[in-house]
C-alpha cells in the first residue's frame, strides 16, 4: 500500500492508539496499530494502563490527526467523556477520535452523542478501522 | 511400520501437498489427506500409554470420568461482594461443583477502590475486594471447609491467599482443611494478560513464598495455575499456548528447587489452566501433549520421583475470544464444541462461556446455558464412559506428536535467550503472540478464516438482554472501605506495614507479614504499595 499523504502539509497521518484504564486486553489494539502503520501511517502506541490526562498529553505532543482508543474493561462510558472533556480543555478540536472494544449497542450511540467519530466492535474487518481514519481524516483536512 | 499408501510421482506428490495446505489447523498447521498407522512414529505404544500411568498422555487417572466427574466451576464476580455472593449461592443450587472468584480491574492490578485509577472500574469485570471484610462478605454462608475455591488473581495473590485463609479461621476451617486454586501465575501477566504490580524478579520470589507456604501449611490447596488461557487469548497459536505455558511451569518447578523444597513436595500441587479453542482435534492433542511433556521433563529434568508430580492436572475454559458480538445465541454452540474438546483431552474442570460475554458480562439466563451446557455433555452424550476415547486415532496421535515437537522447538528456542524470565524481558514471546495474532486477523479478513456470522453468513442483529451494572456500587464501596479505614486501628496497620516492608528488604517468606497485615485490617492497595517501595514497579515496553 502507498503512504497516506495529508492533504495540506503532504505529511504521514499520525494515529494514537491509546489503552486507557486498567485492563491488559492489547490483542486488538496492536492489531490495529500495525495495520495502520503497514497502511503508511504514523502510529504511536501509547502502552497499557494510561490515564485520560495521559493519553491526551500523548496526542498533544505528537500532534495527532486521530485518535484510537481501545477498551475492554467496561469503564468506556467513564474514560472516553474524560478523554473528550480534557481535549476539549485544552482546545483540541481537530482530531478524529474512534473507539474499539465491547462497547454495548446502546453505549454507542451515547458516544457518538459525544463527539466520538466512529465505534468499532468485535469482528470489525481491520482494513474498515484503518479507511475509516483515513478518510475521516482527509475530510477534516480539506 | 510398513507403509500402506503407494508413493506417486513427483508432480502427483507436489499437487497432494498443495491440496494439503489447504487444510490446516486454525494455528496454521498442515493436515493431510489421510492419516494411517504410518502416523504412529516412535515407541508408539509407550508415548501413548495407558490413562493414569507415565507418560499420562492418556489423562492423569486411571477410570477418569468413570470415577468421577469433571468440576463444573464457571467464573464469576461482578458488582459488590454481596450481589457476587448471591451468585455463587445460585451457582451451587444449580449443581455447580466449585467456586470460582473473577476480581475487578483495580483488585487484580493492586488498587484499593478508592485510588483515582480504580475510578470507572470498580466491580465492572469481577468483584472488588480490597480488605479482609470484604471477602468475608463474599464467602458469607459458603462453608469452606466442604466447598472448592479457585481465584483467579495473580500479582497480588499472595495478599488475596491471606483474606481467604483468614476467612477460613473466622469460619473455624483451618488452614490444612481449605481447598482450592489461586492462579499467582505472573510470568503469563508480562507475556499476555498484562496485569503486574512489580518487576519480575521480586514478582517471582513472591510465587515462590506462596509455594513454600502452601506446602507448609496448605496440602489441599493449589498455590499456582499455570495458565495458558490468556497466552492464547492474546492471539498465540495452539504450539505456542503449549509451549509458553509448560515453559512458565518449569520456571516455578526450578525457582522452588533453588529455594530448597523438595520437588515431590510441591509438584502434585501444581496445576495447569488451558484454553478450549475451536479448532476441536488440535486442542485435545494439546492437552495430550501437555501431560506427556510435564510427566517427562519432571521425571527426567527435575528428579521426580512420585507419579503424582509428574501427572499433569489442568481447568479448562472455552475461548472467549471465539466469541462473536454478532449472532450471539451462536456462541452457545461454539462453546459446547469447545467444552467437548475439553472434555475428550481428559480435563479436570471446566468453566463454559456465555453467549452474551462478546458483549458484556454475562446474565443469570447465559450464565444457566452455560453450566447447562456441561452437564448435557456429561450425562447425555455418553462421551464420558470411557477414559481417552480418541487415543490411538492416527489423527490425534500425529496431532499429539507434531504439537509436542513444536513446543520443544520453542524451549530450545527460549532456553538459548538465556530461559523465560530472560525471554519475558526480551519481548520474545510477546512478539511472538503478536505476530500469531496478526497472522490469524489478516486470514479472518481475507476469508481465508471463516467465522459464521462476522465474515460469512452475516445478518441483521439481534438484540439480546444484557447485564447491566449499577455505577452507584462503585460508591457503595468506596464507603466500605472507609468504613474499615474508620473502625480498625491504625498504628497496628502502621507497624504491620513497617514490618512488610522490612521482611520486604530481607529475604523472609513474605506470606506471614502479609497475613499479619491483612488480619489488623490493611487494605490490599496498602500492602502492594508498601512492597513497592521496596521492589518498585514494572513499566512494558510495548510490541506491535
Amino acid at each position: 500500500m502507498s503512504a497516506v499523504a495529508e492533504p495540506k502539509t503532504g505529511r504521514k497521518i499520525r494515529v494514537v492508539v491509546a489503552k486507557p484504564g486498567l485492563d491488559g486486553h492489547d490483542r486488538g489494539a496492536k492489531i490495529i496499530a500495525r495495520a495502520l502503520r503497514d497502511s503508511g501511517m504514523e502510529v504511536i502506541y501509547t502502552g497499557l494502563h494510561q490515564t485520560p490526562e495521559q493519553i491526551v498529553e500523548t496526542v498533544i505532543q505528537e500532534d495527532a490527526d486521530a485518535i484510537g482508543v481501545s477498551i475492554l474493561s467496561g469503564a468506556h462510558m467513564t474514560l472516553v467523556p474524560r478523554i473528550l472533556e480534557l481535549l476539549e480543555a485544552e482546545g483540541v478540536d481537530d482530531v478524529l477520535i474512534t473507539v474499539g472494544g465491547t462497547i454495548p449497542t446502546k453505549d454507542i450511540d451515547d458516544l457518538k452523542a459525544m463527539g466520538v467519530s466512529g465505534v468499532f466492535t468485535p469482528g470489525a474487518p481491520t482494513d474498515d478501522i484503518v479507511d475509516f481514519i483515513r478518510s475521516g481524516v482527509q475530510r477534516r483536512e480539506l | 511400520m510398513e507403509p500402506t499408501s503407494t508413493p506417486g510421482t513427483d508432480s502427483a506428490q507436489k499437487a497432494a501437498e498443495a491440496a494439503d495446505n489447504e487444510f490446516t489447523t486454525m494455528s496454521g498447521k498442515a493436515i493431510k489427506a489421510r492419516y494411517g498407522p504410518e502416523d504412529l512414529t516412535g515407541d508408539a505404544d509407550v508415548k501413548i500409554g495407558e490413562p493414569g500411568q507415565y507418560p499420562f498422555t492418556r489423562g492423569p487417572y486411571e477410570s477418569m470420568y468413570r470415577g468421577r466427574n469433571w468440576t463444573m466451576r464457571q467464573f464469576a464476580g461482578f458488582g459488590t461482594v454481596e450481589e457476587t455472593n448471591e451468585r455463587f449461592h445460585y451457582l451451587l443450587e444449580h449443581g455447580q461443583t466449585g467456586l470460582s472468584t473473577a476480581f475487578d480491574m483495580p483488585t487484580l492490578m493492586g488498587y484499593d477502590s478508592d485510588h483515582p485509577r480504580s475510578l470507572g472500574e470498580v466491580g465492572r469485570e469481577g468483584v472488588a475486594v480490597d480488605s479482609i471484610d470484604d471477602m468475608e462478605i463474599l464467602f458469607q454462608g459458603i462453608p469452606l471447609g466442604e466447598v472448592s475455591t479457585s481465584m483467579t488473581i495473580n500479582a497480588p495473590a499472595a495478599i488475596l491467599l491471606a483474606f481467604y485463609v483468614l476467612v477460613g479461621e473466622k469460619q473455624g476451617v483451618p488452614s490444612e482443611k481449605l481447598a482450592g486454586t489461586i492462579q499467582t501465575d505472573i510470568l503469563k501477566e508480562y507475556i499476555a494478560q498484562k496485569e503486574w504490580c512489580f518487576p519480575v524478579e521480586p514478582a517471582m520470589r513472591l510465587v515462590t513464598d506462596m509455594v513454600e507456604y502452601c506446602t507448609d501449611h496448605m496440602p489441599r490447596w493449589h498455590p499456582i495455575s499455570i495458565s495458558g488461557y490468556h497466552i492464547r487469548e492474546a492471539g498465540a497459536t495452539a504450539a505456542q499456548e503449549l509451549a509458553f505455558t509448560l515453559k512458565d511451569g518449569f520456571t516455578y518447578v526450578e525457582r522452588a528447587i533453588e529455594r530448597g523444597i523438595d520437588v515431590d513436595a510441591f509438584a502434585p500441587r501444581l496445576s495447569f489452566f488451558f484454553n478450549a479453542h475451536i479448532d476441536f482435534f488440535e486442542e485435545i492433542a494439546k492437552y495430550r501433549a501437555a501431560r506427556r511433556i510435564w510427566a517427562r521433563e519432571l521425571k527426567e529434568t527435575y528428579g521426580a520421583k512420585k507419579p503424582e508430580s509428574m501427572r499433569l492436572r489442568f481447568h479448562t475454559q472455552t475461548a472467549g475470544v471465539s466469541l462473536t458480538a454478532q449472532q450471539p445465541l451462536n456462541n452457545i454452540v461454539r462453546t459446547a464444541i469447545e467444552a467437548l474438546a475439553g472434555v475428550l483431552g481428559g480435563t479436570q474442570s471446566l468453566h463454559t462461556n456465555s453467549f452474551d460475554e462478546a458483549l458484556a458480562l454475562p446474565t443469570e439466563e447465559a450464565v444457566r446455558v452455560a453450566l447447562r451446557t456441561q452437564q448435557i455433555i456429561a450425562d447425555e452424550t455418553g462421551v464420558t464412559n470411557t477414559p481417552d476415547p480418541l487415543g490411538g486415532s492416527y489423527f490425534v496421535e500425529s496431532l499429539t506428536d507434531e504439537l509436542e515437537a513444536d513446543a520443544y522447538d520453542y524451549f530450545r528456542r527460549i532456553d538459548d535467550l538465556g530461559g523465560m524470565v530472560e525471554a519475558v524481558r526480551q519481548n520474545f514471546p510477546q512478539r511472538e503472540i503478536g505476530e500469531a495474532a496478526f497472522d490469524f486477523q489478516r486470514r479472518v479478513d481475507d476469508g481465508e478464516f471463516t467465522i459464521v456470522g462476522v465474515n460469512r453468513y452475516q445478518t441483521e442483529e439481534e438484540e439480546v438482554p444484557l447485564l447491566h451494572i449499577d455505577p452507584a456500587l462503585e460508591t457503595k464501596q468506596v464507603e466500605r472501605l472507609a468504613a474499615t479505614k474508620a473502625k480498625r486501628d491504625s498504628s497496628q496497620v502502621e507497624s504491620a506495614l513497617a514490618a512488610l516492608k522490612e521482611a520486604a528488604a530481607g529475604d523472609a517468606n513474605l506470606m506471614y507479614p502479609i497475613l499479619d497485615a491483612a488480619r489488623v485490617h490493611t487494605t490490599e492497595g496498602e500492602m502492594i504499595e508498601a512492597m513497592q517501595e521496596v521492589f518498585g514497579t514494572y513499566t512494558e515496553t510495548p510490541v506491535f
